[in-house]
């Protein structure tokens, strides 16, 4: 097995952060390493999200951790939020999605769309972990083209009421509130989508744990059905007007901390892979002694090297306001693709033991596989990319 | 209760050290520095302590390059309350540093003052006692825990087959050994507000080192060891070898 973690930064990265921002790498990835990595195994193995981590992240200031202070949130620049993500799903994806959905799915859109009594209720307790919540845009029928969503939201004398389902939602039995996207017009009228804080306590909230799944087995994945849920006037996120592009907004959040994760995933198989072809024997010398398994560990050092580079690069147009959503999906598209190779490439290098839970590679590697599914799948954002370059939509 | 925690900059426990061409100094080009780990253990107690008390201040101390500023905020990140550096050159004379440290301490109504039981990087053990000794004020080392009670402070010690309890009248030294002092993490909304604490800088007294390290060498490459068989007729010159060679058993 791999001794103490120690990051890959062949280009120097790590003089272009500041103090601050290495001291919160230092930070996340010391408690990754003594509280996420003892458990993480096991956690996979029983298929279970270890939920006794969520006070120590709230505590760290993990959560929604580039909100500002008012509300309980630790203020970081995006550049500081996306090294949390990268050394966050350095231990698993499953613990870096909790992360993402609680900042970036729910906090994110109370925070952009809520109103100020919204946030006072629910943003500090997300961010101590007081509070679990989850975000449902997918439906079962309606996965990368959520404008035709059926979930619907019907005004009624004092409120809304909420019927429908959504499915593949993150964090969903184990939530105290979720924010719900449903369509308010007639199916289809994307302008007539909104946001809906919903605590899970209200009759008529169910949630079924997603049986059967082969990847993210360390995170809660489950399936929301509301049947005549009645919620109180001020449930809707009164400034989530926008439409479908207001739940678009929030996955450009989290699929920007998805192109920082994924790089902490394949810096962790890259790791274990170098440190296993040092030390694994095999035809009187060291497999790193052999030509293939160097360019392997090569091509995985150049991949990693252009990933951290997007991400850090994006992270500086974030912080300076310009970045656009079509940047973001060539990062998610790209880094996630990148990690997704190299956590295979880890494996096999590992051989036999590569199958093993013992070592990391395959736990990412099969996580890795959500990750490319999603927040848009990779053909998604080919297509968003597609219709940047070209003009023509092709959906 | 305000607690004076004295701290130094050193390498990571975990870097390969590799030697300078002078032959008596490290290399520290790529080499990351952190707050040594008894300190972090000292901090640790101070923020306790002042916990336990509900007031005081936590102040550090250190004496160092301006890069011992990131050591310091680490400090602060975790919760200490204002930071002093004193800019000078850090020697291999324990003395000259304790003498630069009491410069600054002088005067101070902090009742205990907080070291690590020695620096990571040099072990000399030296500074702690010496700041005491320089102040008149009694010291407690390699302490694993403590209690104040009015003005006596009551220390343990872990000792060769027990445990020592000691109380010495404040103001006081004690230096920190590991024990009941894990640090905390420091959080994200506490390196966030290290930045607004207070970190003054000034030079250091000027104190003569009359220590030099003449000379540093990596410690020899370990021979290779020794197979004596095979299988169960080996076990007793094993034994033989452990007991009379290796004085194991
Ligand atoms: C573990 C996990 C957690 C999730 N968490 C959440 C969550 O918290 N909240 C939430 O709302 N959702 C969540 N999702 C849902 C996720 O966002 C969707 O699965 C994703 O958007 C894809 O939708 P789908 O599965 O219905 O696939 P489909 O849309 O049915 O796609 C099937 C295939 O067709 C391709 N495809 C689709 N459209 C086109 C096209 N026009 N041209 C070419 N190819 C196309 C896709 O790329 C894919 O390969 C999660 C999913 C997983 C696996």
């Amino acid at each position: 097995m791999a001794g103490k973690f120690e990051g890959v930064d062949f280009y120097d990265i790590d003089t272009l952060l500041t103090e601050e921002q290495r001291m919160v790498r230092d930070t996340i990835r010391d408690w990754v390493e003594d509280r996420v990595m003892p458990l993480i195994g096991d956690a996979y193995i029983e298929r279970r999200f270890p939920k006794e981590l969520v006070p120590e992240m709230g505590e760290l200031g993990v959560l929604g951790a580039n909100l500002p202070e008012e509300y309980g949130c630790a203020g970081l620049d995006n550049i500081a939020y996306g090294i949390i993500m990268q050394e966050l799903e350095r231990g698993d994806s499953g613990i870096r999605s909790f992360a993402s959905v609680q900042g970036a799915l729910v906090m994110y859109p109370i925070f952009a769309f809520g109103s100020e009594a919204q946030k006072r209720t629910w943003l500090p307790k997300l961010a101590s972990g007081e509070a679990i919540g989850c975000f449902g845009l997918t439906e079962p029928d309606y996965g990368s083209n959520p404008a035709g969503m059926i979930t619907r939201a019907e005004k009624t004398a004092d409120g809304w009421r909420l019927n429908g389902a959504k499915m593949w939602i993150t964090n969903g039995s184990q939530a105290d509130v979720a924010v719900v996207w449903a369509q308010t017009g007639e199916q289809g009228d994307t302008r007539s989508i909104r946001g809906f804080v919903v605590p899970t306590d209200t009759p008529g909230f169910t949630a079924r744990d997603q049986k059967g799944k082969m990847s993210l087995l360390a995170s809660d994945t489950s399936e929301l059905v509301f049947q005549d849920v009645e919620l109180p006037e001020d449930a809707m996120l009164p400034e989530s007007t926008g439409g479908l592009k207001h739940p678009l907004m929030c996955l450009t959040q989290a699929r920007y901390g998805i192109a920082w994760g994924v790089v902490g995933s394949a810096m962790a198989c890259f790791d274990e892979a170098r440190s296993y072809s040092k030390e694994r024997v095999m035809f009187d010398g060291p497999i790193g002694g052999k030509q293939i398994q160097q360019v392997r560990l090569a091509d995985m050092l150049t991949k990693i090297t252009q990933a951290q580079l997007v991400a850090f690069r994006l992270g500086q147009m974030k912080d300076a306001g310009t970045m656009t959503p079509f940047q973001v999906s060539l990062a998610k598209r790209a880094n996630v693709d990148m990690a997704c190779d190299i956590a295979r490439e880890a494996r096999r290098l590992l051989g036999a033991n590569g199958i093993l839970v013992e070592y990391h590679s395959m736990r990412h590697m099969a996580n890795l596989e959500s990750v490319y599914t999603y927040e848009g799948t990779h053909d998604i954002h080919s297509l968003v990319l597609g219709q940047t370059i070209t003009g023509i939509a092709a959906y | 209760m305000n607690v004076i925690v004295c701290v130094k900059r050193v390498p990571d426990t975990e870097t390969r050290i590799r030697i300078g061409e002078d032959g008596r100094s490290m290399e520290v080009t790529g080499v990351k520095f952190i707050m040594s780990p008894y300190d972090e253990y000292a901090v640790e107690a101070a923020l306790r302590c002042k916990e336990a008390a509900g007031d005081g201040d936590v102040r550090l101390v250190t004496l160092g390059q301006t890069d011992s500023q990131e050591t310091l905020r680490q400090g602060l990140a975790m919760g200490a309350d204002s930071a002093v550096l004193l800019v000078g050159d850090v020697t291999a004379d324990g003395l000259a540093t304790a003498k630069a440290l009491v410069a600054e301490l002088e005067g101070t109504d902090a009742p205990l003052i907080l070291f690590g039981v020695k620096a990571a990087d040099d072990d000399q053990q030296q500074v702690g006692p010496m700041v005491a000794t320089l102040m008149g004020r009694a010291c407690v080392t390699g302490v694993v825990s403590f209690e104040v009670s009015g003005d006596v402070v009551r220390c343990h010690k872990e000792v060769e087959g027990g445990s020592e309890v000691i109380e010495a009248t404040l103001p006081a030294v004690l230096t920190i050994t590991k024990g009941a002092y894990d640090p905390r993490y420091a959080s994200l909304k506490g390196i966030m507000a290290a930045k607004r604490k207070p970190l003054d800088e000034k030079a250091a007294a000027a104190m003569e080192g009359r220590l030099e390290v003449v000379s540093l060498s990596p410690p020899p490459d370990r021979a290779a060891g020794k197979i004596v068989g095979t299988g169960p007729d080996a076990v007793p010159e094993l034994v033989r070898l452990l007991r009379e060679e290796a004085n194991a058993i």
